[in-house]
């Protein structure tokens, strides 16, 4: 291009460009605008009937105009699907809104092809505001519509996703806890287990299982953590225990071996230590001994017969699998009839009350059992269960309880 | 009896009351897809003379959306229950139902349960079965109603999009207030889909003999939902009943016909109720 100095740079014929743009301007006359628009114009009567089409849509269709104008509602261009939207929702928006826009919808062309389309259609009135038809535009969607389909498949595949993983974990949960507890004469047992993320495994765990020779193992605890790594500490934590328990008849040395393998895990990832409770169960008198030690882990409550509660003064132990050179202590507590015990896992005094920072707390977990007392292992619980329900989604973490009761003799009160 | 929510049936199905106090009750009770805002046209016509009770189905327009529960909802006969509840909690008698769509059919349940709170029924463009069977011709196929639900779905990007709360701001149309563009027919993509399989699913044809209230069928000359042979069934199959053809274009002549549907329903409301 020559330097011309200021001013409109010439056309191709030496015309300034901007009267060259005029130009084209007034060829592009609205006639032909409305017919070869980009897009479909459509002009119906109140009841649908087509009244004016562009030759856009006609292309699209494949019809003649002759064979719509006059003769077609703008329904009958829709597919039957698309009908039963547009007399359900479509025409009724626009009948009480005068316009309605960005409906996805598809055409049937006369060779039977669907043509996926956005549809805008507003009601033009008279100057009293009278209803006189109706206009609509029409855009090719194809592209947009296979890209939306795309979005709606991988939302449907991600809802499918979460199902599944939610069933996983559920079923992946269940086989960390005992199914049912075991039947000890003489003893009522009751546990419970609050799930805090459908999404999420949880690192509570508890147990209780004979060991034959009217003993009995029990333990509960909670793994740091969450999710596959906590799942697969959970089940080591389940079989050591259980294994330990066989050669040791001192819950301190159990715990200690418990300790010794979850350590060497510890070493290797610096994940995944855990807080327990263990004990041995064995009936003596009318009641029963039970003998604890507990690692990092919460005192048991003890509500007695007598209609008062109390946490066991025992030593809260050190965390399990931190450290490699740690001593466990055991506790002796008698269970006489109507005693009930209560193991459970922070989720429950760790809880969020609604009072900014406050937490449900022990204090609190202690006033509720002197309230229940005396309470068998299955009041108990449900009274736990009644107080997690209450804290809704102020449980952040899993909770597990597990209550053993030893029931009032007859002609106690 | 499973638990229906906090409030009563008034507040679950946002129940409004307009009209004189002391006149014969006409319940307007709208079908799939929109909301009570079906009647604006229709029912300040009845208010001179009737008691009019306007409602949302739970799910649609104001609703309690937390009241919606799939397998209550899974056939018509939870929809009717509702009906009945409100009526029931209204302490209603002598009510004529007026179930346009899908509500014919619901209605149809309704006044079958408790015929004696009933004293008559307007059909407005109902239709007992909306896919074909041997012998019995509903206008649609299996396919089509697939085909609804794909609609229905694929509006679904849209409505969620269009959740945020834009306020209509329209001074050349003040009736729209601050309504929400294309709220009286908006609801939760998985309640739609769920209404449209029950309503199109549904087959009450064996019901229809039972009716014993007084009934009229009001169809339109032009309907793409239900064909004129269907309103003709209808009109066989229950007892005594009356046809009237509106002419009229579309499934919903209470916003394409409003005074010759207002008409009808008045006229054959006036008498039923005396």
């Amino acid at each position: 291009m020559s330097d011309t100095g200021p001013g409109p740079a010439p056309g191709p014929h030496g015309v300034p460009a901007a009267h060259a743009a005029f130009t084209s301007l007034l060829e592009d006359n609205a006639e032909d605008l409305y017919e070869n628009a980009p897009c479909g114009y459509l002009s119906t009567l109140l009841d649908g009937q087509i009244a004016k089409i562009n030759g856009t849509l006609l292309s699209w269709l494949g019809y003649t105009r002759d064979e719509l104008v006059g003769h077609r509602y703008f329904a009958d261009l829709l597919t039957a699907g698309g009908r039963l939207y547009h007399e359900t929702h479509f025409a009724p928006l626009l009948n009480m809104q005068g316009e309605i826009g960005g409906v996805a919808l598809e055409l049937r062309a006369a060779d039977g092809t669907r043509l996926p389309v956005l549809v805008n259609s507003v009601v033009k009135t008279t100057a009293t505001g009278q209803p006189l038809l109706i206009r609509t535009t029409i855009f090719d969607a194809r592209d947009r519509r296979a890209y939306e389909r795309e979005l709606l498949r991988a939302r449907q595949e991600a809802d499918h996703d979460r199902e599944r993983l939610q069933r996983l974990v559920t079923t992946l949960q269940r086989s960390l806890l005992p199914p049912a507890l075991p039947e000890v004469p003489g003893l009522d047992a009751a546990a419970h287990y609050h799930i805090a993320s459908a999404d999420e495994v949880g690192g509570d765990f508890y147990d209780l299982f004979a060991l034959g020779g009217e003993r009995w193992g029990l333990f509960l605890g909670d793994v740091c953590g969450k999710g596959a790594s906590a799942a697969a500490a959970t089940s080591l934590i389940r079989y050591t225990l259980r294994a330990a328990a066989v050669y040791d008849a001192d819950p301190a040395a159990v715990l200690g071996t418990l300790n010794t393998v979850m350590h060497e895990q510890y070493e290797r990832d610096g994940r995944n230590f855990c807080t327990a409770v263990f004990g041995f169960l064995s009936p003596a008198g009318g009641g029963f001994t039970v003998t604890l030690a507990a690692g990092g882990h919460p005192a048991p409550l003890l509500i007695r017969a007598d209609g008062t509660a109390g946490y066991l003064a025992m030593p809260t132990g050190p965390l399990i699998g931190v450290w490699d050179d740690v001593t466990f202590a055991a506790t002796t507590v008698t269970l006489n009839p109507g005693d009930t015990l209560l193991l459970y896992t922070d989720g429950i005094t760790e809880a969020r009350t609604g009072a900014p920072h406050a937490r449900y707390g022990e204090e609190a977990l202690r006033d509720l059992a002197a309230s229940l007392a005396p309470a068998s292992a299955a009041s108990a619980v449900a009274a736990v269960i009644a107080l997690l329900d209450r804290l809704g989604a102020g449980v952040e973490d899993d909770t597990a309880v597990l209550a053993l009761g030893v029931p009032p003799q007859a002609g106690t009160p | 009896m499973g638990s229906m929510g906090s409030g009563g049936a008034v507040e679950r199905n946002n129940v409004v009351l307009r009209g004189r106090a002391d006149g014969p009750v006409v319940m307007l009770a709208h079908g799939f897809g929109c909301d009570q805002n079906l009647w604006r046209l229709v029912a300040p016509g009845l208010e001179r003379d009737f008691r009019v009770v306007l409602f949302d189905h739970v799910g649609a327009g104001h609703s309690d959306l937390s009241a919606w529960d799939p397998q209550r909802y899974a056939t018509l006969d939870g929809y009717a229950d509702d009906i009945l509840r409100i009526c029931a909690e209204l302490d209603l008698r002598q009510v004529v139902l007026v179930g346009h769509s899908v509500s014919a059919m619901i209605g149809v349940l309704a006044v079958t349960r408790e015929p004696e709170r009933f004293a008559g029924l307007v059909l407005l463009c109902p239709s007992p079965r909306y896919v074909d069977d041997a012998g019995y011709r509903g206008g649609f196929s299996q396919a089509d109603i697939d085909e609804l639900l794909d609609s229905l779905d694929s509006n679904y990007l849209g409505w969620s999009a269009a959740m945020a709360p834009v306020i209509m701001g329209n001074p050349e149309r003040p009736e729209l207030g601050e309504e929400l563009a294309n709220s009286f027919c908006r609801t939760d993509p998985l309640i739609a889909r769920a209404f449209a399989r029950t309503t199109f699913l549904s087959d009450n044809r064996s019901d229809l003999p039972h009716v014993t209230v007084p009934t009229l069928v009001l169809q339109c000359s032009r309907d793409a939902i239900a064909p004129p042979e269907v309103g003709e069934f209808v009109r066989a199959q229950i007892p005594g009943s009356r046809l009237v053809t509106l002419a009229a274009t579309g499934h919903c002549p209470q916003l394409s016909a409003p005074d010759a549907t207002l008409a009808a329903i008045a006229s054959f409301a006036a008498v039923s109720a005396r």
